[in-house]
């Protein structure tokens, strides 16, 4: 037997997706070892969040509190999380690959003494696991011993979990913190205000390359054609880089890995690293004018066109087609 | 300001990748070695910190084989003062390195260290977060701006939703994202300079740590290749073929 314990990400009482495919993932893992899946919320106030996440077929959840985990910050949830770990005898910590599953669980592995495998995208019936390596062009089977083991799961790989009929006991814990090892202060965040759908969440995806050439142009040419489908905005590091947009729009190796049922990519060629971020996409098109770019590879659709034309046309046919 | 940077030997970003057939391991024929690129930008974010203070050390730790000495020799030539090399040829975890930089620290005591965020070839994204809390340090991943001024250093960081700034004293741990600089080229003098520069070598198990991983890799393989499907002629088509074929619009 052996029991696992998710960690529940928050935004201000709000689980994003990839909570709740942490959380599948969760029950797979406890199901596949006949242990219990248990699901922390960390913070202040969160009894309310806590009521919720009972109904998704957890054994238990626990509500931990502290004045200290209001806010996400590495060093206070560490602390909290490996102490309770401990204290419950899990025998896995489970959290999601986002910008906080990536801070934190290594920080609690190392508190721990315990291996960490990270954005584990299967696990195997023999206790193995399953990741990818250099950017999605290898996928290894690994193996953690030891008593216990600190997972990062890829939210593209697993489905969310189900509520289900019945309420899970909740329980209210205190957090063991030592004040004197809280050396970090969160000064401010910026948040990227957007009425679209997130990148991570979001049924279809529009990416720009540098194709688009400017920052104007992903709100004149793109932002038009997102709006017609409904979809998030998404970019190439180039994009990025550039400034055309924010650093949390980039997909790839090193920034979001999305899976939507459609993928539309515009004046992006294909390097490995943004393939890495999306070639599990269902659907993918490419609009790219040089006909030899890479993403046509991996292209379900692909047009060979100037965007700033085909573009446009796109959004016209797109509206004729909702209008008939 | 003693800077330390923990750099790793990767394959160039651009190399096309191929599993061995017993899945044991890579190909590694022609694969050009590199500085892992995030790790070249935490050397070049240390050389700056070094500049802006007028006065400091900036050293490099790598744990690796003999052959990345290649590598610190290019890291000295982009202007690091000198390098400690870990030897060893089995293969660890990242509690282990994590465990090996801890004990550099432990007899280098510098101030702060900058590292990658994630190594391109096993993208874990883990040692430096580990070895923060090794040392009991605060952390700053994902940072693409840092300030100091007087032993306290702010950061901005790249997350989810946003960017968001933390503060605290050093000595602290940052490891860097792609937009925190561009790392210059190791110039002519510079490479003239780095074969002079000291790059100590230190037998791993002289370290007194625990290098049997408990992350152990029991197989390689490529992963299911995505068909290429088909080029339309038109937008029309293209549409079309979304709202009739794929029934997605
Ligand atoms: C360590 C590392 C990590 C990286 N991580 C990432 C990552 O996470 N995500 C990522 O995306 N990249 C990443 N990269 C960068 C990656 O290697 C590529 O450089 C990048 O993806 C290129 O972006 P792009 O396709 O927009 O630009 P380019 O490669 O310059 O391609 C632009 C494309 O636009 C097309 N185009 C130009 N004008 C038009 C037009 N008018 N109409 C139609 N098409 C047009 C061109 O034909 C071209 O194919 C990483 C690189 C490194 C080294
Ligand atoms: N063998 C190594 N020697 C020195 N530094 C390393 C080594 N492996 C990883 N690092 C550092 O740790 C960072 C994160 O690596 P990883 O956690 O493996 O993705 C890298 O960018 C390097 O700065």
């Amino acid at each position: 037997m052996s029991d696992v314990l998710v960690f529940a990400e928050h935004k201000n009482g709000h689980l994003p997706k990839t909570t709740l495919v942490a959380l599948g993932a969760g029950l797979e893992l406890a199901a596949k070892q006949a242990g219990k899946c248990v699901v922390v919320a960390a913070g202040e106030g969160t009894e309310e969040l806590a009521a919720h996440l009972a109904g998704y077929g957890v054994a238990e959840v626990i509500a931990l509190e502290h004045p200290a985990l209001k806010n996400y910050v590495a060093d206070a949830h560490a602390q909290a999380l490996a102490a309770l770990a401990k204290e419950l005898g899990v025998q896995a910590v489970l959290a999601s690959a986002t910008a906080v599953g990536k801070d934190l669980m290594p920080r609690l592995a190392a508190r721990l003494g315990a291996p960490m495998a990270s954005e584990v995208i299967a696990f195997g019936e023999d206790g193995t696991l399953v990741r990818p390596m250099y950017a999605g062009n290898v996928l290894a089977t690994v193996e953690l011993s030891g008593p216990l083991r600190v997972i990062t799961v890829r939210a593209t790989a697993f489905e969310v979990a189900a509520r289900g009929q019945s309420a899970a006991p909740v329980r209210k814990v205190a957090a063991a913190i030592d004040p004197s090892a809280l050396k970090t202060e969160l000064v401010s965040f910026e948040e990227t205000k957007s009425e679209r759908p997130q990148l991570s969440e979001a049924r279809i995806v529009v990416s720009g390359g540098r194709g688009l050439k400017a920052g104007e142009n992903f709100k004149t040419v793109l932002e038009p054609l997102a709006d017609a489908l409904g979809a998030a905005m998404g970019a190439s590091r180039a994009a990025v880089d550039a400034g055309f947009v924010p650093n949390d729009l980039q997909v790839g190796q090193t920034g979001k890995v999305v899976a939507p049922q459609l993928y539309l990519a515009v004046g992006i060629s294909g390097a490995i690293q943004h393939l890495a971020g999306m070639k599990d996409s269902k659907v993918i098109v490419a609009v790219n004018k040089d006909e030899e770019a890479p993403i046509f590879n991996v292209a379900d659709y692909g047009l060979v066109a100037d965007l700033f034309k085909a573009v446009p046309e796109m959004v016209e046919e797109i509206k004729k087609l909702k209008h008939s | 300001m003693k800077i330390l940077v923990p750099t790793k030997r990767v394959p160039d970003p651009a190399t096309n990748i191929q599993v061995l057939p017993d899945g044991l391991g890579i190909a590694t024929e022609n694969v050009k070695w590199v500085i892992n690129p995030f790790d070249e930008i935490a050397i070049e974010e240390a050389l700056r910190i070094k500049e802006r203070l007028g006065t400091g050390e900036v050293v490099l730790a790598a744990v690796g084989q003999k052959s990345w000495q290649e590598q610190l020799r290019t890291g000295l030539a982009m202007g690091a003062d000198r390098a400690i090399l870990v030897l060893n040829e089995k293969a660890l975890d990242s509690i282990a390195v994590a465990s090996l930089l801890a004990k550099i620290v432990a007899d280098e005591k510098p101030e702060l260290i900058i590292m990658g965020k994630q190594a391109i070839d096993d993208d874990s994204n883990q040692i430096g977060q580990m070895l923060a809390e090794m040392l009991g340090w605060p952390q700053a991943t994902f940072a693409s701006k840092v300030e100091i001024k007087e032993r306290r250093c702010t950061v901005v960081r790249e997350v989810d939703g946003g960017l968001e700034t933390l503060a605290f004293a050093l000595p602290a741990v940052i490891t860097t994202d792609l937009r925190l600089n561009e790392p210059r080229y190791a110039s002519l003098p510079g490479i003239m300079k780095a074969r002079k520069k000291e790059l100590k070598e230190v037998p791993a198990e002289s370290l007194g740590v625990e290098l049997t991983p408990r992350l152990k890799v029991r197989a390689l393989r490529p992963p299911s290749k995505r068909q290429a499907g088909r080029k339309v002629s038109s937008v029309a088509e293209l549409v079309n073929l979304l709202h009739s074929e794929a029934k997605l619009i």
